[in-house]
């Protein structure tokens, strides 16, 4: 067992794929002498070289679309991409040819690439740099989306998308990546199935959903419901491409209240599919409607109002208490 | 009646005084300031500001210095969320915005803060981007200075359209897009370069060649330099030495008043350097040499139009008032940025849409009233 920071975790991640198996490249801008401006890929080009740590221009279409290419010659591409509002001049290379080269090539081409993505907000920084982009991507058949909570659960999800034969982004939630230390087993197996939700706390009064960023916030909730004498059960949906409904379904049907948090807006956010589904599945089971936190319907503000925007404990609190009055 | 394209890109016969590092692609870097400042002949190009108009843009482009200074200054001491610092293009940024008439757009990258001073921008309006108080709050059409881009690439496009649009009217104007060397990696510029040329846009690129994006040099980032690349698309590229104010100055004049004529596009790409950090949250020490850093400061473009001004007879007085304007105008600034008090986030609501719909107007007195609460706690 080691300590590490959620960004060290998940170089460890990627560094132990990349010894393991030679087809493994990373490609990505700034990637090499500087590590990324994350500092994600730090020390990777000295270690494995920069025909497999690759600069790449400054083209994310470029990235992704070359990443398919390399991926037909069988090598599996780890793309970065450096922030969250950065990725869309790569959105045909991830929606109309990664996703669904499988499907249109019935099998005979597959695109077994990651991207990963920098996600979410409350990071302090300019426009573009603080966004979820992710119910962009989520609706996309033939994708699977995963994001970390903790530095272990990073360190085996960059290694099992790695490992996936489907194109996978990984979103990484930049917040964490500095902030958040955690015990990290870099022999264990994977605890968990890629798309595979978990149950980080147990509890039979209300289910806290979310990913990501968000998790640590729920767990915080339901920390300060329990000093209030209520049990509030968290779950880590670690995918949100496919979705774990088993998983999602038996908590709603435990509890019969649901609130869903992310930061994303609203609107057809992750949030819509999670209340739609559970209502269509667990109506009889439900104590009160399924309700939501999120970020707000406008594009992402200025940093300095942006604790107004992303999803705190007294916003979800008040949700529960919301969830509780029915 | 839309003018062909009838042009050759200048190859350097004899060249008189190149920079010892020019790429090696046959291209002239046209100069009309050796390094130490003094003024060096061109078959085609001459100097097209007199000394009282290199002083007015000297004196910003030293103000803007300062200011830039301010504003690493300020991030350091957690006042600004980030800031990116110009030094060392301020020659390519004022050689270029001063060819110009005021009704001339400007497509900003997000590095032009001696542009936006040119234009008559309060410069706290830049300090308040980043320090996270406002995405931009400064009047377009009043100004004729577009809003930044932190998308890479975007608004070559957005000011070809514009560009287009004056083509249309048939108006008197052209267009200045700033763009940095990574950027003309993006798809977007390159459709943007076929666009231009296509429509015969009056639009003026300027790529401000500072040789890194962050941390990847030319070297790595392209293989045909953005002035090579340029004839590919059927367009004029010229290299201009960037740290060179008057031959920037003449360069973007005459690919300005081609544009004027009907001519349409160009692209200048100036050889400059970027002195500080690509921002402040990057570290330049991890990819580029002490050497290399020295070897451009001592080619900083302040000094040169120092040098410059100095033979035409500007005395010590006049650059000893600057400096004093400029730390007075420091001091303004600053206080006035740690002053700025962001916009609530109801008030948001007001641009997201013309009208906000029925489910933005419930949503924003929803977190009216939630933030209300919380204060009532």
């Amino acid at each position: 067992m080691v300590q590490l920071t959620m960004a060290k975790a998940i170089t460890a991640g990627l560094s132990a794929a990349m010894a393991r198996n030679e087809k493994v490249v990373t490609i990505g801008q700034d990637i090499g002498k500087l590590g990324g401006v994350f500092r994600i890929t730090e020390g990777l080009q000295d270690r494995f070289g920069a025909k497999r740590v690759i600069d790449s221009p400054l083209a994310e279409a470029g990235i992704v679309g070359t990443a398919i290419g390399m991926a037909a010659r069988g090598y599996l591409p780890v793309c970065e991409i450096q922030f969250d509002g950065f990725v869309f001049p790569a959105f045909d290379q991830i929606i109309n040819q990664a996703s669904r080269l499988r499907f249109r090539s019935s099998g005979h081409v597959t695109a077994p690439i990651v991207i990963r993505l920098p996600y979410g907000g409350n990071v302090g920084s300019i426009e573009h740099h603080g966004e979820s982009p992710e119910a962009y991507f989520t609706p996309t058949p033939g994708l699977r989306i995963v994001t970390p909570s903790t530095p272990a659960d990073a360190y085996d999800l960059i290694q099992q998308a790695i490992d996936c034969p489907d194109p996978v982004i990984v979103l990484e939630p930049k917040r964490l990546y500095h902030s958040l230390k955690g015990e990290v087993d870099l022999d264990a197996p994977p605890r968990r199935e890629l798309s595979q939700a978990h149950v980080v706390r147990t509890g039979t009064e209300v289910t806290l959903i979310g990913y990501g960023p968000m998790v640590s916030t729920l767990v915080n909730a339901a920390k300060v419901l329990a000093d209030e004498g209520r049990s509030a059960e968290v779950v880590d949906l670690r995918s949100v491409a496919p979705i774990d409904w088993a998983t999602i379904e038996a908590s709603a049907r435990k509890t019969g209240r649901v609130v869903v948090a992310h930061e994303a807006p609203r609107t057809s956010g992750v949030g819509a599919e999670l209340a739609a589904r559970i209502q269509e599945r667990c109506f009889f089971h439900l104590e009160a409607p399924v309700l939501r936190v999120t970020g707000l319907d406008m594009p992402y503000p200025p940093s300095r109002v942006e604790t107004d925007y992303v999803p705190s404990v007294d916003r979800v609190l008040e949700a529960c208490d919301r969830a509780f009055a029915y | 009646m839309i003018a062909t394209n009838a042009w050759t890109p200048r190859i350097v016969g004899d060249p008189t005084d190149q920079p010892d590092d020019a790429p090696a692609d046959g291209i002239e870097t046209v100069r009309l300031l050796a390094e130490d400042g003094a003024a060096t002949g061109h078959p085609s190009y001459s100097p097209l500001l007199n000394a009282d108009q290199v002083r007015e843009a000297y004196r910003t482009m030293f103000l803007a210095r300062r200011l830039d200074t301010e504003g690493t200054n300020l991030q350091r001491q957690g006042q600004l969320a980030l800031w990116a610092p110009a030094l060392g293009q301020e020659a390519a940024q004022l050689g270029a915005i001063s060819a110009l008439r005021p009704t001339d757009m400007v497509y900003p990258s997000y590095r032009e803060l001696s542009m936006a001073m040119h234009r008559g921008l309060d410069p706290v309006a830049v300090f308040q981007i980043m320090r996270g108080i406002s995405h931009a709050s400064w009047d377009v059409d009043a100004h004729h200075f577009g809003l930044f881009s932190f998308v890479v690439g975007a608004q070559t496009l957005q000011a070809t359209g514009y560009a287009m649009g004056i083509t249309l009217d048939g108006a008197d104007e052209v267009v200045l897009v700033c763009l940095g060397d990574g950027a003309t990696s993006e798809g977007m510029v390159n459709e943007a370069f076929n666009y231009a040329a296509v429509f015969n846009a009056p639009v003026v690129f300027l790529v401000q060649n500072n040789q890194y994006a962050i941390s990847v040099p030319n070297s790595l980032q392209f293989r045909g330099a953005p002035a090579a690349r340029a004839q590919g698309f059927g367009i004029p590229g010229i290299r201009v030495d960037g740290n060179d104010l008057l031959a920037v100055n003449a360069v973007v004049a005459e690919a300005a008043e081609r544009a004027r004529r009907g001519e349409g596009p160009t692209v200048v790409e100036a050889m400059t350097y970027r002195l500080g950090a690509h921002t402040t949250a990057d570290d330049p020490t991890r990819y580029r040499s002490r050497e290399e850093e020295q070897l451009w400061a001592g080619r900083d473009p302040l000094v040169r139009t120092e040098r410059w001004l100095r033979d035409q007879g500007t005395h010590d007085a006049y650059f000893a008032d600057l400096a004093s304007e400029a730390d007075a105008l420091a001091t303004d600034v600053r206080a006035r940025v740690l002053a700025l008090e962001p916009v609530g986030i109801t008030e948001l609501y007001d641009h997201v849409l013309a009208e906000p719909s029925p489910a933005l107007v419930e949503e924003r007195e929803q977190v009216r009233a939630y933030l209300a609460n919380l204060e009532g706690r």
